[in-house]
C-alpha cells in the first residue's frame, strides 16, 4: 500500500510517500511496524494524539481496519481556512 | 457548487459577481474572505500552505455538501489556495447563496469552522528566525461542537 506523510510528519520521516509491504490488520499495527524500522519513524509516531490518519483519503482513526485500503496518510491536525 | 483548490491568486470581486449572477430565488449572498495575517511581531515573510491533493477536493466537497444538507442553499463556493503566500494575500473564500440571510450566514460560518480543522491543509510560517508549522488550536476543534 501507499503510505503518505504530510507537514512535520513528512519532514521527520524525510519523504512524502513510500510503498509499504505489510500484513498489518489495523492502522495501529502499521504504526507499530513503522516505529520498529528506524529512529526517525519512532520519533514521528511517538505521540499519536498529535497525529491524524486518513484511509483512502477519508479521515479515520488508529483502530480502523486496513482491509482493502490502498492509501494511508499520516499528518498533524489540519490548519486550513 | 464550485470548489477550487489552487496556488494562483483569485479575484474576490469577480468570483462574487460570477457566483451571484443568474439566481432568481436568492435573497442573500454571504461571502467570507480569509487573509494571511502577519504574526504579532510582524516578522513573517511568508506562509507556506501544504495540502493533500485528492483528499483536499474530496473533503471540501463533503463539507459543502453537508452545508447544503443542513441549510437550504441555492449555491456554495469554496476557493482555497496552497503554496507560498505573503501577509496580506487572500488565502481562501467561501460564498453561500440562499433565499434568506440567516441560512446564508450560518452556512458560511459552518463552512469556515469545518475548513479550519477538517480540510487537509497545513500552514507553515516563515520568519527571519526560521520556519514553524502552525499548531491547530483547541478552540477550532471546540468550534465544531456548535454544529
Amino acid at each position: 500500500m501507499q503510505v503518505l506523510y504530510f507537514a512535520w510528519v513528512r519532514e521527520r520521516i524525510g519523504l512524502p510517500k513510500e510503498t509499504v509491504e505489510t500484513t498489518a490488520v489495523t492502522v495501529m499495527d502499521l504504526v507499530e511496524e513503522l516505529r520498529q524500522r528506524e529512529e526517525r519513524y519512532a520519533l514521528a509516531f511517538s505521540d499519536l494524539s498529535a497525529l491524524r490518519v486518513a484511509l483512502d483519503q477519508e479521515l479515520s482513526d488508529f483502530e480502523a481496519s486496513l482491509e482493502g485500503v490502498r492509501e494511508v496518510a499520516f499528518f498533524p491536525p489540519m490548519t486550513g481556512g | 457548487m464550485r470548489i477550487l483548490v489552487q496556488s494562483e491568486p483569485f479575484d474576490v470581486g469577480a468570483e462574487t459577481a460570477r457566483f451571484g449572477k443568474g439566481h432568481q430565488n436568492v435573497g442573500a449572498l454571504v461571502t467570507f474572505t480569509g487573509i494571511v495575517r502577519n504574526n504579532d511581531a510582524g516578522t513573517m515573510t511568508a506562509m507556506q500552505i501544504e495540502h493533500y491533493p485528492g483528499m483536499t477536493e474530496k473533503a471540501l466537497t463533503a463539507i459543502a455538501t453537508e452545508a447544503q444538507t443542513r441549510w437550504e442553499l441555492q449555491d456554495v463556493l469554496v476557493i482555497h489556495r496552497h503554496g507560498d503566500l505573503v501577509p496580506g494575500e487572500m488565502i481562501m473564500m467561501v460564498a453561500t447563496a440562499a433565499r434568506h440571510r440567516k441560512a446564508a450566514f450560518e452556512a458560511a460560518d459552518f463552512l469556515m469552522d469545518y475548513l479550519k480543522s477538517r480540510a487537509p491543509f497545513w500552514k507553515r510560517e516563515i520568519t527571519s528566525e526560521g520556519a514553524e508549522w502552525v499548531a491547530a488550536k483547541d478552540d477550532d476543534e471546540e468550534a465544531l461542537k456548535r454544529w
